[in-house]
């Protein structure tokens, strides 16, 4: 199997600044609380995906599955260890980002799916798809800003569905949505993975990912801590939510994200 | 379904490695889109639209006109003052847009470059090309009032402006990365460019003479000044849309042209330097934002 993405002994720190301001960086340094605090979002993590996988990646918030679609996707550079991946890379990393309100739907397409990377003829090839897909058409010529949170996210969706990546990173996406079009999403989701494709999937359905996925990996405070069955990886995040969801209950704060 | 687009034999790549301005610039499509997606949000629900455009520097020049023309006397000793005035302030509004725009303009396509990975030299090279669509009816208005004022076409004048408008165009282009850059990590840039707009306007001879500076300031003064970049291209302006219209007799300053020639060779450095700085800091953009 040809590899797809290679992640080898992949490192990120986080520096969350509490003051950004003179005055509150002297009042803090005055009260002699600390400035800023590094955290540790990914903690050497090594994982190779092959060609045309569909892998599911859990773990409970903050457990670093979204920073590694980012160091994947090449919107952040790892502070050590290295990240190498094949082919184009298309993101469904929080849907919508591309999309600007005061440009109508058809403005939007071009306009989203230049910026994921798809030229000027293959939009014009994919049009008709992808607003059919979309099922905004009557609404195509309106600015996206009057479209329902709905409709807004289905032309996002669709857009990223049909730019042809190699690699294919899908980010808590398919929560959205009434569930017929969500029942759409998962159908595209499996044609783009008959095709050969890989993707890396994040959602917190686990149901649907064990459904979806051939393999799954579990993340827990940055590092993986399962990689396998999607199943078993499946049953991990359960536990650990328990845990969390116990810990809460017996009054204590929940375990550090 | 279309078929495959796996091409199995490409090698692996660090992902977001290949940014920089020759991929901005590869990326003509994109560019072109976003730039028409900045016009269309500045001017979102005005009625006026891209009317606006007119407006403010109609604005600047009737203030400046009458209360350093007229009521302060400029208007006598200088001949043609509404074409002296124009030329320097389309040049000098080029400048300062340009520069208050690129330094907002990854911070303001924050969602973006947070999610999807794309060359960052995009946003602040779509505000320069925004910029430059808004200095273009400006230079129209003041051709119309230079062939007025008795302005005959000449290739020195051709030459002049060609060389004032790439000054200004690669200085503000090479600032305009830098501070886009620096304004991720410190947004009191946005304040500290918004105040110095007032200091460039004055320190050019766009108001008044260049001579006022001569007579009134010591040398070394006058040789800072004149090291201006942006006065050198505010002097090629004016000699091309304004000296030929007048009877002659303005002096400028001696070695024009050599100082210009250098002043664009400084421009040039600072746009290296720009671009250098951002490629390095760009690495970091996401997590600051």
């Amino acid at each position: 199997m040809t590899p797809s993405i290679v992640i080898d002994s992949v490192t990120k720190d986080f520096t969350l600044r509490h003051a950004r301001s003179i005055k509150e960086m002297s009042v803090r340094a005055l009260r002699g609380q600390r400035l800023s605090d590094r955290f540790r979002a990914l903690d050497d993590v090594s994982l190779t995906l092959h060609q045309g996988e569909t892998v599911a990646l859990m773990g409970l918030n903050g457990s670093g599955k979204s920073t590694l679609l980012k160091l994947i996707s090449g919107v952040m550079r790892p502070d050590s260890g290295s990240v190498l991946v094949r082919g184009r890379i298309a993101g469904l990393i929080d849907v919508g980002a591309g999309l600007h309100p005061e440009l109508t739907g058809r403005e939007n397409v071009h306009l989203n799916g230049a910026i994921l990377g798809m030229s000027q003829k293959e939009i014009a090839r994919r049009f008709d798809e992808i607003v059919e897909f979309s099922g905004v058409e009557r609404f195509l010529d309106d600015q996206v800003k009057f479209y329902s949170s709905g409709m807004f996210m289905r032309l996002a969706f669709s857009i990223a569905a049909h730019t042809e990546p190699d690699v294919f990173l899908i980010d808590e996406v398919l929560a959205v949505g009434d569930p017929p079009f969500r029942e759409k999403c998962i159908g595209r989701i499996r044609e783009l993975r008959g095709e050969g494709r890989t993707m890396v999937v994040v959602a917190h359905d686990i149901q649907m990912l064990t459904g979806l996925c051939d393999r799954g990996i579990t993340m827990r405070q940055g590092r993986v801590i399962f990689d396998g069955p999607t199943a078993e990886a499946g049953r991990l995040v359960r536990e650990d939510r328990m845990a969390r969801r116990a810990a809460a209950v017996a009054g204590e704060p929940g375990t550090p994200p | 379904m279309a078929a495959t687009s796996i091409r199995p034999d490409e090698g692996l790549r660090a992902p977001g490695a290949d940014g920089g301005l020759r991929q901005t610039f590869r990326n003509k499509y994109l560019l072109r889109l976003l730039v028409r997606r900045e016009l269309r949000a500045r001017y979102k629900g005005s009625l006026l639209g891209l009317g606006w455009s007119y407006v403010r520097p109609g604005v600047h020049f009737a203030v400046y006109f009458y209360i350093v023309g007229v009521f302060l006397g400029v208007n006598r000793s200088v001949e043609h003052f509404p074409v002296y005035l124009f030329s320097g302030m389309v040049l000098v509004n080029l400048f300062t847009e340009t520069l208050h725009s690129t330094t907002r303009s990854v911070t303001g396509n924050a969602a973006l470059v947070r999610k999807v990975f794309l060359p960052r030299e995009l946003f602040p090279t779509a505000s320069v090309l925004v910029s430059l669509v808004h200095f273009l009816p400006g230079l129209m208005i003041l051709s119309g009032a230079a062939v007025a004022a008795g302005w005959r076409f000449s290739p020195e004048a051709a030459g002049a402006a060609l060389l004032g408008f790439a000054i200004v165009v690669v200085l503000g282009y090479g600032i305009g990365l830098l501070f886009a850059a620096v304004n991720v990590f410190f947004r009191d840039l946005e304040q500290v460019v918004d105040i110095s707009m007032i200091v460039i306007t004055w320190s050019v001879p766009m108001i008044y003479p260049w001579t006022h500076v001569r007579d009134h300031a010591s040398g070394w003064v006058l040789d800072l000044y004149l090291a201006n970049p942006l006065v050198s291209a505010v002097f090629l302006f004016q000699r091309a849309f304004w000296l030929p219209g007048t009877d002659a007799g303005f002096g400028y300053p001696p070695h024009l042209y050599a100082r210009a020639g250098l002043s664009l060779a400084a421009s040039a450095l600072v746009l290296l330097a720009g671009r250098a700085a951002f490629a390095r800091m760009q690495q970091r953009f996401a997590q600051e934002l």
